[in-house]
């Protein structure tokens, strides 16, 4: 209860309030998945037309695959947010007034779960007036927008973790150029599986964003195969549950650096 | 156990060591068995070079690290046992400021309040006080970004105030501050003291503890080379000193050299161009002292015999000089 009330007070009283008053970095987080959308829309579009690719236009296959992507293009940065804060102070501040750590993990997820539902919705909207077809219906873009606020999650752990025990910009910026591509390019986000080496769909299995990818986009379609989307769900919870405590668990080994 | 009651602030025998974080990086002690009590309702001042372990004291004390021996107590709460309850009634500030900055002053407290658990009218009215106490009322719409640095300083001890702490830990509250600026938080810290606040404090300015401190410890290479009131380490210093004043700098270099081969001369130490030298007797030097210079001729501007000051303590307990020490561990 009381770390409930400390994870609302930090995500209100400081999360959402630095978030409007950089009227840029909104900008700029509603740009990025744009520029995605027309570059891999008009650069892939002959996708589609390979055989085996399946039915459908290639912006209806791209949109739940930049939902995703974007997602956690910008959850990968959230460390960031932690190094500033040991640098000026703040994190300090945070961690000598009665505080519990999970309140301040509870409270950067709950920042990425706003921001990331925001993103993906403004996608589909771009991505639907693009021509994307959403057979799901709503139901299945609620879905699609829950399942890219779980890998979010999963991926803002794991980067305040990677901060927490690093404590340094540049390890973070390389961790997370290195990672996110890779698993990015791995998801299937432009390319079915199914056109792709076998290897290649074999890795993809253990890739979490390929998860995220696979359930979204079944969810969006028509007539979705709820038990998959389910499980992979399932999956995604659990791994954003593991990255939760092992950022929280993190704060105990950054002290004892300290 | 010993009885912890009567003092606001116990550390004891407290000691750290860092182990390199590259490979190949030797290790660093950092505290050597260090201990002190500070009475409820006093300002206690840790001195000493960087590197003398007074931060880590800080942050172990503020539950940030733990010492790999020694206990610490705050209001009888045991620091390293109950980290948790030992936060609720401590106010830290460390040497970065803490403030958010994209934050206004005014949230930044409302902030803290409701991570102590406190809301409503009562944490506004607290809140604003504190802001009018500290003289940022006007200022309390702006974010803290754009305040000046001894703005932001008065509000980071305001912001570590608003759940009313028995005990407040300030790490270099006043580096950097115009000499006003410190004058005026130091009034503030006063008050604080005077209404049953204890305060400890590190700083790079000796006169400040010599004129706030009920007690000073002086720290060195993780351990207590001096503690007392800034007159019991005053008298403690048996002679005087002779403060020599030069055209320059580098004739003050010169000048030292020439004092070391003194024999009544037991210590020494420069400062821009004044030189200071430890004497049992100052009359008795003087002479020896003046005539060492005379034969270099060296453009001597004032000579004057002095009681001991604080570096003066400081130079005898480490044999080095205070601003020698911060110069050395700076480079």
């Amino acid at each position: 209860m009381k770390a409930t009330r400390q994870a609302w007070v930090i995500f209100t009283g400081r999360y959402l309030r630095e978030l409007y008053r950089q009227p840029t970095v909104i900008f700029i987080a509603l740009l990025q998945p744009i520029i995605w959308l027309l570059l891999f829309g008009a650069l892939f579009k002959g996708v589609s037309r390979i055989p085996g690719f399946g039915s459908g236009s290639y912006i209806t296959y791209l949109t739940p695959g930049v939902v995703i992507m974007t997602a956690i293009f910008g959850s990968s940065w959230t460390g960031m947010s932690y190094i500033e804060d040991m640098g000026n102070g703040v994190l300090d501040r945070f961690l000598t007034a009665p505080v519990s750590r999970g309140a301040l993990t509870a409270a950067m997820f709950a920042y990425q779960a706003v921001t990331t539902i925001v993103q993906s919705a403004i996608i589909i909207g771009i991505g639907w007036a693009l021509g994307a077809d959403f057979p799901g219906g709503l139901t299945g873009l609620v879905v699609l927008i829950g399942i890219s606020v779980l890998i979010a999650m999963a991926m803002a752990g794991l980067s305040n973790g990677f901060a927490l025990l690093t404590k340094q910009r540049e390890a973070l910026i390389g961790a997370s150029t290195t990672l996110v591509l890779p698993l990015t390019f791995l998801s299937g986000a432009f390319l079915s599986l199914r056109l792709v080496p076998s290897w290649i769909a074999d890795v993809a299995r253990f890739n979490p964003v390929h998860w995220a990818e696979n359930a979204g986009r079944i969810a969006a379609a028509a007539s979705p195969a709820w038990g998959t989307v389910g499980s992979y769900a399932g999956f995604l919870a659990t791994a954003a549950a593991v990255t939760a405590w092992a950022a929280t668990r993190a704060f105990r080994t950054y002290q004892r650096s300290m | 156990m010993v009885d912890e009651a009567a003092d606001a602030i116990v550390a004891q025998d407290l000691s750290k060591i860092y182990k390199g974080a590259a490979r190949g990086s030797t290790a660093v002690r950092a505290l050597d068995g260090l201990s002190f009590r500070v009475q409820p309702g006093t300002v206690y001042a840790l001195l000493g070079p960087n590197g003398a372990g007074k931060t880590t004291t800080m942050r172990i004390l503020t539950t940030l690290s733990k010492p790999d021996r020694g206990q610490a107590t705050i209001a009888g709460i045991d620091v390293l046992a109950r980290p948790g309850r030992a936060r609720s009634v401590i106010g830290a500030v460390s040497q970065h400021s803490g403030a958010v900055g994209r934050l206004t002053g005014e949230e930044n407290l409302l902030m803290q309040g409701g991570l102590h658990g406190m809301s409503g009218r009562k944490l506004r009215r607290r809140v604003a006080d504190l802001l009018d106490l500290f003289g940022l009322a006007e200022a309390s719409k702006r974010q803290t970004r754009t305040y000046s640095g001894g703005m932001r300083r008065r509000l980071d001890v305001a912001t570590v105030l608003v759940h009313r702490p028995a005990a407040l830990f300030l790490d270099e509250p006043t580096t950097g501050l115009d000499p006003q600026a410190r004058a005026d938080l130091w009034s503030v810290l006063a008050d604080l003291v005077a209404a049953g606040t204890t305060i400890l404090v590190t700083t790079h300015y000796l006169e400040e503890a010599d004129q706030h401190a009920a007690k000073i410890a002086i720290v060195d290479r993780g351990r207590m080379v001096a503690e007392g009131t800034a007159d019991e380490l005053k008298a403690g210093l048996r002679g005087d000193s002779i403060v020599i004043e030069l055209d320059g700098p580098e004739g003050a270099e010169r000048a030292e050299k020439v004092l070391v081969e003194v024999p009544e001369v037991t210590a020494s130490s420069v400062n821009g161009s004044v030189v200071r030298a430890r004497v049992a007797d100052g009359r008795r030097a003087l002479p020896a002292v003046l005539s060492g210079l005379e034969a270099v001729r060296l453009g001597v501007r004032s000579v004057t015999v002095a009681r001991p000051s604080l570096d003066d303590v400081y130079l005898h307990h480490s044999g080095r000089s205070f601003r020698q020490a911060e110069g050395m561990s700076a480079a």
